[in-house]
């Protein structure tokens, strides 16, 4: 009984540890990359149509740290300004799909009945369908932009906030406490500001977060598919996708820089949602002693 | 003056629950209740505290019809209807601290800041919560001290009637005592009347002016 009550808070402790060095890790590459976009456009401006004919394909090197594609752009640099439009779009998808999201759950949540029944068959049915696919055809039917893009990624990425909301009202309406709060003389209004919202909102703000990183590849996706930004401009997507083309000449670093960038920072943030989440599970908050 | 439930049927989605039940209590009168696991004894307790509208039969309070439930009801009517539940964990929302817990009623009713702190004070002096028991959130509480809270919070709007849905089943025996002790001294003092759901007869033979029996309903309402 002694070695037993002995070695198990050690494991527990190195468990801990590495927990903490990976959220360390995470922490320092996502504020890395959000200070960098922020900083670029004052410490390092990019002429988005500038090329540099004598500069072609350049291996990685002490002057072009991410090398140069075929057009003798600066791969790092570019990488840089694709990172600010991806981390843009992702953040800016994730908060519009939220609201439709909450509010399509919310009204199926608090009303119940028919308006559930029909708003969750329309949820369903979306979800039937492929969203990329959808979000192509959204996007299509646009002019190639910023905006267009966001809104192809938010109509397409709001149904599973919806059902978290949903689910989540569902439960709490018939929880007692609530049941105590009306016969104490609570409004519908009370009801909702006191004793719903404060509960989902942590949930709802995962659900965000956990959303970002998948947005962000959407973004990467439509614009490797020369659907998102206009090709000239830095995007992720759009230098994987022109970096395709130097893979044959043995320029690897076209694609990969862009690609090991994305890879970076969309773990960091899952990585930190994911340790978000532990944080709000009681139960794995109790095993990791958080 | 009573709380009087008339001819209720009532159940959920269909499947009944109470099938023509009748029950009435009395200014200062305290009823018992008592029925097997399933007979609806909660259910009557929701339709009673007007948190549940019955399929047929209705509610009258104080000689008034109420119809609906919930917020088609007006809130200075279901504050005349007090609940104590069974379980106090269920019945208080985690986040909200003792003292929070009290004062929500008072707050729902946008009763002035130093009203509600008064009250609070004093009924937290009632139901024995200290001053370190009241910033405490209901995990950090033992299921007697938050009963005592949700006891506290029951009697802020002085309700005419109290529903007590098994509510000391899950208690010790210094902390029924306390809960008992309160109810009678706030029966005595205003003329509120209390139902008491029990399974536990000694206890509905010590504290009820008399006892109701609630029948398992046949299999077909079942």
């Amino acid at each position: 009984m002694a070695d037993l009550a002995l070695a198990r808070p050690r494991r527990r402790t190195l468990r801990l540890r590495s927990g903490h060095v990976g959220t360390t890790l995470a922490a320092l590459v996502l504020a890395g990359a959000v200070l960098a976009g922020l900083a670029a456009p004052l410490l390092w401006p990019l002429d988005q149509s500038a090329i540099a004919l004598d500069n072609i394909a350049q291996p990685p090197s002490l002057a072009h740290p991410g090398g140069t594609d075929d057009l003798g752009r600066d791969g790092l640099h570019r990488s840089l300004y694709g990172l600010r439009v991806s981390l843009l779009v992702g953040l800016v998808a994730a908060v519009v799909a939220t609201v439709i999201g909450g509010l399509v759950g919310g009204i199926a949540g608090l009303l119940g009945g028919w308006p559930d029944r029909l708003l969750m068959r329309v949820v369903d049915t979306i979800s039937a369908l492929p969203h990329l696919l959808l979000g192509i055809f959204i996007v299509a039917m646009l002019r190639p932009s910023l905006g267009a893009v966001i809104l192809s990624i938010a109509l397409t990425h709001w149904l599973s906030t919806a059902r978290i909301v949903r689910s989540e009202l569902l439960s709490l309406r018939t929880r007692p406490f609530i049941d105590a709060a009306i016969a104490g003389g609570a409004s519908r209004a009370r009801i909702l500001r006191r004793h719903l919202l404060p509960h989902i909102l942590p949930k709802i703000a995962l659900a965000t977060t956990l959303m970002i990183p998948h947005a962000v590849w959407h973004e990467t996706s439509l614009s490797f598919l020369g659907l998102g930004l206009p090709p000239h401009l830095a995007s992720l997507g759009n230098m994987i996708n022109d970096g395709q083309r130097s893979l044959l000449t043995g320029a690897w670093w076209a694609s990969i820089v862009p690609g090991a960038v994305i890879v970076m920072v969309t773990l960091a943030i899952a990585a930190l949602a994911a340790r978000w989440r532990d944080r709000l599970d009681p139960r794995v908050r109790a095993e990791l002693n958080l | 003056m009573s709380l009087t439930a008339t001819g209720i049927r009532a159940g959920y989605r269909g499947h009944s629950v109470l099938d023509d039940v009748s029950l009435s209590i009395g200014a200062g009168e305290t009823v018992g209740l008592r029925g097997p696991s399933g007979s609806g004894k909660s259910t009557l307790v929701r339709v009673l505290a007007l948190l549940h509208t019955p399929d047929a039969g209705h509610v009258s309070l104080d000689g008034d019809r109420i119809d609906g439930a919930r917020h088609r009801v007006p809130a200075d009517v279901r504050t005349r209807i007090a609940v104590l539940f069974q379980s106090p964990r269920a019945a208080a929302d985690p986040r909200l601290s003792l003292a929070d817990l009290i004062a929500e009623p008072l707050r729902a009713l946008r009763r002035p800041r130093e009203h509600v702190a008064g009250r609070v004070a004093e009924l937290a002096d009632r139901a024995g919560l200290t001053a370190d028991l009241l910033t405490r959130r209901p995990h950090a509480v033992s299921d007697g001290q938050l009963q005592r809270a949700c006891l506290a919070r029951s009697l802020a709007h002085e309700p005419r009637y109290l529903l007590c849905d098994e509510a000391t089943t899950m208690l010790d025996a210094s902390t029924q005592a306390l809960v008992a002790t309160v109810i009678t001294e706030q029966q005595q003092r205003t003329g509120m009347g209390v139902l008491l759901v029990s399974h536990d007869p000694a206890l509905l033979a010590r504290r009820a002016d008399r006892t109701e029996d609630l029948p398992t309903p046949p299999a077909s309402v079942r």
